[in-house]
């Protein structure tokens, strides 16, 4: 049985929170994140969850209090986006280095100058490097679903690291759809209550005393580094091998790429978040009124990155169009340069096109996404790329150009 | 005994000790740059040294002088400054080699 509901993206994790019987949950409130952890606190509140809701007295803060409480053996959740997740920066590689299984949601928003509330992913980009997985969701199921799976594989023995469910500020964190809400009793049979191993995680006990945060010298340091980096390749897997088991119970998989009709498809369009929605729709349009072989390549787990999935998916077209909701400054974007790098010793391999858009929360409309296409089709035609980075809906006449 | 931090049988996922004792094999008196050098005929045998010295390199001898740990000293010079009878110089390691060993023909 599952119970169908009108709800919004930020409601969706706490819904997926309260499935995934956390123990402790800490954060501090910054729009849009906000709703998800006052959801969640209601939920404490009225004992629907048995948990601890710390309120922490800033994001550095409700950091520390998820890898205290992660390194005590807990289920820990906490959410938060741009200035936020930036003041979390130092504690977040100290929860990838200890290897703790935390689950953080980011509502993804622009960072300051200038100042704005609106979605970009310039926020958990400034985080790809830091050991967290993350994975970009689309619609506000995708982001129930997300939260609940990346539990399992978080606390994967193969994977143990934290992880960031990534879903598009406003556009998703505030829409409502309907969501199917899975059962607890479900739910539980899928991820079963987080039982650590003090042989291998990082569990403080008294009767078995350790020390955790203390210098490591340089003989040792990059063997941590390669484990870490192990651990991620292996992740791959194990999102998968979740993901499939997650299908079997609820009849919804994501995978670590989504290839929307791809497989003849001459020009993709690959991109993250809630984009790719859009970009499906205008695909659909292209191939039914004008015949345009079109297709869509969303990137759903960007750390780590599926460089195989992306090859299998995009290496016969002719063009692949990158776009990206974060710059780069000084090259281009990370998502170009993350797929760029994947597909550099590739002997078939597409002409890469590098753009971005909807910076600051502007919208990314199906026109935008059409002249995207309108464009890589030009370049399928004569080969050339005529720009080495497109900004999509940029106001040209405000500048002066 | 020294021993390393880890070992192959027990090198963890995660940089946590479970094994106490591990830094001793870190001979952290290689940072050094001055010498601690007790002078005995002005020495109390009050223990402040020993107190005060964030190493623990320092301890009292069979004789009851202190005596200090080469092997950890990192020369930080604060059991020099906290003497109250100015019984402790920190000195050039090689100063001190050089007068001791070389003597330059004296």
């Amino acid at each position: 049985m599952s119970n169908r509901k009108l709800i919004s993206g930020n409601k969706a994790v706490a819904e997926g929170v309260r499935l995934s019987e956390v123990n402790v949950v800490s954060a501090y409130p910054i729009t849009p994140q906000t709703s998800i952890v006052e959801y969640i606190s209601e939920y404490v509140a009225n004992g629907i969850l048995h948990a601890q809701f710390v309120q922490a007295e800033s994001e550095f803060g409700a950091m520390s209090v998820c890898i205290g409480a992660s390194s005590v053996g807990a289920r820990v959740f906490t959410a938060t986006c741009s200035q936020g997740l930036a003041l979390m920066h130092e504690l977040n590689y100290v929860a990838a280095g200890l290897r703790l299984p935390i689950v953080m949601a980011v509502t993804n928003r622009q960072l300051s100058q200038p100042f704005g509330m609106w979605c970009d992913h310039s926020d958990a980009m400034g985080e790809r490097d830091s050991g967290w997985l993350q994975i970009y969701v689309e619609s506000c199921q995708e982001a129930l679903d997300t939260v609940i799976q990346a539990f399992k594989i978080a606390e994967n023995k193969e994977v143990l690291l934290p992880i960031m469910v990534c879903l598009d500020g406003f556009v998703l964190s505030h829409t409502s759809e309907v969501v199917d809400v899975p059962e607890l009793q479900t739910v539980k049979e899928f991820l079963p209550p987080y039982k650590p191993d003090p042989s291998y995680h990082t569990l403080i006990d008294v009767n078995a005393p350790m020390a955790a945060g203390g210098g490591c010298p340089p003989a040792y340091t990059m063997e941590f580094d390669y484990k870490k980096f192990e651990a991620q390749e292996k992740a791959k897997e194990v999102i998968k091998k979740v993901d499939e088991e997650f299908a079997s119970l609820f009849g919804r998989r994501y995978g670590l790429v989504e290839a929307y009709r791809c497989e003849d498809a001459e020009i993709i369009l690959a991109a993250m978040g809630t984009m790719v929605s859009t970009a499906k729709e205008v695909v659909d349009r292209l191939r039914e009124d004008k015949g345009w072989p079109v297709g869509v390549l969303k990137i759903r787990s960007y750390r780590p990155f599926p460089k195989n999935e992306v090859l299998k998916a995009a290496s016969k077209a002719k063009v692949l169009a990158v776009v990206n909701r974060a710059i780069s400054y000084g090259i281009g974007t990370p998502l170009f340069s993350d797929i760029a790098a994947s597909m550099c010793n590739a002997s078939q391999k597409p002409i890469l096109l590098n753009f971005v858009a909807g910076m600051g929360g502007r919208d990314v409309t199906p026109k935008n996404i059409m002249t995207i296409f309108e464009k890589a089709k030009k370049t399928t035609e004569t080969g050339v790329v005529e720009s080495e980075i497109e900004w999509i809906g940029l106001n040209r006449a405000l500048l002066g150009d | 005994m020294s021993k390393p931090y880890w070992t192959k049988e027990n090198f963890p996922l995660n940089p946590v000790i479970r094994n106490p004792g591990g830094s001793l094999a870190f001979k952290t008196g290689a940072w050094r740059m001055l010498k601690p050098v007790i002078d005995h005929n002005k020495c109390t045998k009050c223990g402040i040294c020993a107190t005060f010295c964030p190493d623990i390199a320092i301890s009292k001898s069979e004789n009851g002088f202190f005596q200090i740990n080469l092997d950890y000293c990192k020369g930080c010079g604060i059991c020099a400054n906290e003497c109250p009878v100015k019984a402790i110089q920190m000195v050039r390691e090689m100063e001190e080699y050089v007068k001791q060993k070389v003597n330059f023909g004296k």
